[in-house]
């Protein structure tokens, strides 16, 4: 084992230790965005597992996300189960959700993917909240349950250390080499004997399964869910610009991102929150524009000039 | 040893895309050890045809065999692991990785699996082989052309392959790489490697190649010594027109 890849285990740990302490050092305001920004570290990182290395950028994780969320509401509303089992079902019905869409859009690659994904996501949405309103009765759902903030914030704590640590082994792996060999070329990840399409599946099906989990364990959090308010697209669209923000080439590189963005995010959608949508698609053009490889991109660029001029 | 002898057979394989027949009815052998040579003019369907061996399409008819296995209706990384590597006529390589990197994608999956220590210096040797080691931590865009080629090459032969396919090696390299990548081709064949090879460049078909195939318009029209198919008639008039035949 190398020893960088070990060290960067080690301050993931130390990370994850000092976090779990923030909800005794902070008030609601503060805590609240702490959850936020869990909830979107845990996506992020999740969903860079998957683009990152290959380079297709997927617009579904809304639909996961909302998939997790809604089967808490309807389980807990309507069936009357326990929040726990259907935190377990959640994440599963999310993997299936998302293998089915993995295995059908094999064949697309680049923009026609991440079209795709964002149609689908939206499709997803109608058809829930159509099945919702025509044959379940009611048009939303209530989620209650004992969990207070810190409950939520360290469950979500939880899922993105998993989630790292999943990452920091697929990176090191086989497969972790095969994605990145695909997101070089397709046509040469085939002739040097890599099964492309398991490997696509399998990462988009772990993506599917953490964002749908996420959704399930945040649910709570709303108390009264509508299919439009969990299949929210903007989701998406956030998942994709705060792991840009940090950098899709690294596993850390949302961590970067998400941790300043939320808390602009949070000033934005009280102080313009009409603009919001224009504030989006702002950070977009800025990120692609002057941050191509995200913020460690530059962190790393620097290093390696202090590095030559020491 | 046309039939018994055979580790590749081609038979009947046809490759239509849409009305255009880009190869037709072609059918021939390779033996173990040996190195064969398809040439033919620009557009006579020899890259399809390699295509078509490396499982990059399908044919449209007809059969590719290996050791007597049937490997066209196998996906490209099945055949790749059956043991037929590949170099592209353009050059691939991973961009975003390093020297050392694109030659070990092609042992940790290639036909012989290898991974961690194994693999990284299994691609340090073949790095050496081609004569790049020294290269091997830097990024690919800082190659030359023909290093470029070289560490494709490399990359081929870490997956071991049984069968190497090479797609025009030696086209645009300049008078010394020429000398070079010849060289390098010929270290290949003295250890005793099967190789298919598309090639223009007659000097190397003639001194490497034990056999060539000759292609016209996606048909074969001759097959033979270097030396017996470069004086046939009708090659020479596909080559050079009805005048000069």
């Amino acid at each position: 084992m190398k020893p960088a890849g070990m060290s960067e285990l080690v301050w993931a740990a130390v990370l994850v230790f000092v976090a779990a302490f923030l909800p005794w050092m902070v008030n609601g305001y503060w805590l609240s965005i702490g959850v936020t920004a869990m909830m979107y570290i845990a996506l992020s990182t999740s969903w860079v597992m998957f683009s990152g290395p290959t380079h297709y950028i997927s617009l579904a994780t809304g639909a996961f996300f909302g998939v997790g969320g809604y089967l808490v509401g309807a389980g807990m509303s309507d069936y009357q189960q326990s929040f726990w089992l259907m935190a377990v079902i959640a994440p599963i019905v999310g993997a299936i959700l998302a293998a089915l869409i993995g295995f059908a859009t094999l064949r697309l690659s680049g923009v026609y993917f991440v079209i795709f994904t964002l149609g689908l996501a939206e499709m997803i949405r109608n058809v829930v909240s159509w099945v919702q309103n025509n044959f379940l009765g009611s048009r939303g759902l209530y989620v209650l349950t004992d969990f207070r903030d810190q409950h939520i914030y360290w469950m979500l704590l939880a899922v993105a250390a998993v989630v790292y640590l999943l990452g920091w082994f697929i990176s090191r792996s086989r497969i972790g080499f095969a994605l990145r060999i695909i997101g070089g070329d397709e046509t040469v990840a085939r002739h040097v004997g890599i099964n492309t399409a398991t490997a696509k599946v399998i990462l988009f099906t772990t993506t599917g399964f953490f964002a749908a989990l996420v959704g399930a364990i945040i649910a709570p959090r709303w108390s009264y869910i509508e299919p439009n308010q969990v299949f929210s697209p903007q989701l998406s669209f956030l998942v994709v610009i705060m792991a840009l923000l940090g950098g899709a080439g690294r596993l850390w590189g949302p961590l970067v991102g998400v941790i300043p963005f939320t808390i602009l995010w949070e000033w934005v959608a009280i102080q313009f929150p009409n603009q919001s949508t224009l504030f989006l698609g702002l950070c977009f053009l800025l990120i692609v524009y002057a941050l191509p490889h995200g913020m460690v991109g530059r962190i790393e660029e620097l290093r390696a000039r202090m590095r030559r001029g020491a | 040893m046309r039939q018994s002898g055979a580790i590749l057979s081609v038979k009947g394989v046809t490759k239509r895309f849409g009305g255009l027949v880009a190869v037709s009815n072609m059918s021939f052998d390779v033996a173990e050890h040996e190195m064969v040579g398809v040439i033919g003019p620009n557009g006579s369907g020899k890259t399809t045809m390699m295509n078509m061996i490396s499982g990059a399409f399908k044919p449209s008819e007809g059969r590719i065999s290996m050791k007597g296995r049937v490997i066209s209706d196998l996906p490209a990384q099945r055949i790749a692991r059956e043991g037929v590597g590949r170099t592209f006529q353009l050059v691939r390589l991973l961009p975003g990785l390093s020297v050392l990197e694109n030659v070990k994608a092609g042992a940790v999956f290639g036909h012989r699996k290898r991974w961690g220590r194994e693999a990284d210096d299994f691609a340090h040797d073949m790095l050496d082989r081609v004569g790049l080691d020294a290269m091997s931590h830097a990024p690919v865009s800082s190659l030359t052309y023909i290093d470029q080629k070289r560490v494709e090459l490399a990359r081929t032969l870490a997956g071991e392959p049984e069968i190497l396919l090479l797609d025009e090696w030696l086209a645009g390299l300049n008078p010394t790489e020429l000398e070079t990548g010849v060289e390098l081709i010929h270290a290949l064949r003295d250890e005793g490697r099967t190789v298919v090879m598309v090639e223009h460049v007659m000097d190397a078909i003639r001194s490497l190649c034990d056999r060539c195939v000759v292609m016209s318009s996606g048909a074969k029209i001759a097959e033979g010594s270097p030396d017996e198919v470069l004086s046939n008639r009708e090659v020479i008039r596909a080559y050079l027109g009805d005048d000069d035949a």
